[in-house]
């Protein structure tokens, strides 16, 4: 005679336990994105105090082509909305409409970063390299480290596309999207910031 | 581990995710708000371009960028829905954040020798 077992919580010690009533991959990446805002807040801290005191021009201020850059930025902002609906596609099981809204906001990522490229490469054409002045190296590290989120998330994005594609991202996996989508938008967010902190005040 | 111990440990684990239960927003609902946060960056690009007083345009901006951040924080990230002790942490990143930038500014202002 078989026994069927009621499905039950893991027990302490089990794999997937948790003290805190969240799932511990949930709670790691929120820890992640709280110690990733100190680096930021540190980097945008620098380019605020340095954007101004630099004495050999061309200053990134006077570079800056904010139509550009709103334009990058509306990109970016809807790649968010893609995002929430390949996690909310995911959570109703529609893998297709999954995959759909993932590739989107990878593309939309993309489109994001190769504007960033176009923008780095014009100002360098104008005279303002990395270590031109001390707020040219400040707006370069800070719009890279950003650039290279938005990458790390494009690669992890195009990762849950495949592994959909191969019948791996199944219904049970959508905590997972979610997750990405976390990311997704905290690289979002950050950039709401950098455009208003370092593009619009002037 | 004991019975007695266990039962404490799911306890504690359910008063923290006791506000887990809210209902998410529809995919019709989280285009509207995309499509609120395109009028607001919209309204921050208008605003960049009007000749207004440094102060006033700074503080308006601001908000503006405060907005866009708890929106996409509150909707997108479902801080509003979720438990709480994502908010905690994610707040505390932010705060300490904010203490990097004050204490980088007292060494430009007080320790720079000048």
């Amino acid at each position: 005679m078989s026994t069927v077992t009621p499905h039950a919580e893991p027990a302490p010690g089990e794999h997937g336990w948790t003290q805190t009533g969240v799932t511990n991959e949930k709670l790691a990446m929120w820890v992640f994105l709280g110690s990733d805002c100190l680096l930021f807040g540190g980097l945008i801290s620098t380019y605020m105090l340095y954007k101004t005191t630099a004495t050999r021009p061309p200053l990134p201020a006077s570079l800056y082509d904010i139509p550009f850059t709103s334009a990058s930025s509306f990109v970016l902002l809807m790649s968010s909305v893609t995002m929430v609906l390949a996690v909310s596609a995911m959570k109703r099981d529609e893998p297709s409409r999954t995959r759909t809204w993932l590739v989107a906001t990878a593309l939309l990522g993309a489109i994001f970063i190769s504007g960033q490229v176009y923008e780095f490469t014009t100002f360098v054409r104008k005279g303002m390299g990395y270590t031109s002045n001390t707020a040219s190296s400040a707006f370069y590290t800070l719009t890279g480290f950003h650039g290279v989120h938005v990458s790390m998330g494009i690669v992890m994005l195009l990762s849950l596309f495949v592994m959909s594609l191969r019948g791996r991202l199944g219904h049970e996996k959508a905590e997972t999207v979610e997750i990405i989508g976390l990311y997704w938008h905290f690289v979002d967010i950050v950039w709401i910031l950098i455009f208003t902190v370092v593009y619009l005040i002037k | 581990m004991s019975t007695e111990a266990h039962t404490e440990v799911v306890t504690r684990g359910e008063d923290l995710a006791h506000d887990v239960h809210h209902e998410h927003p529809s995919d019709l609902q989280y285009i509207y708000i995309g499509l609120f946060l395109a009028v607001v960056t919209a309204a921050e690009v208008g605003l960049y371009y009007t000749e207004i007083d440094f102060l006033l345009n700074t503080i308006i901006l601001c908000a503006m960028m405060v907005v866009k951040f708890a929106t996409v924080g509150m909707f997108f990230m479902h801080l509003r829905f979720d438990n709480r002790v994502f908010r905690w942490f994610f707040v505390t990143g932010l705060v300490l954040a904010i203490f990097v930038y004050l204490i980088v500014l007292t060494t430009f202002h007080f320790w720079s020798g000048h």
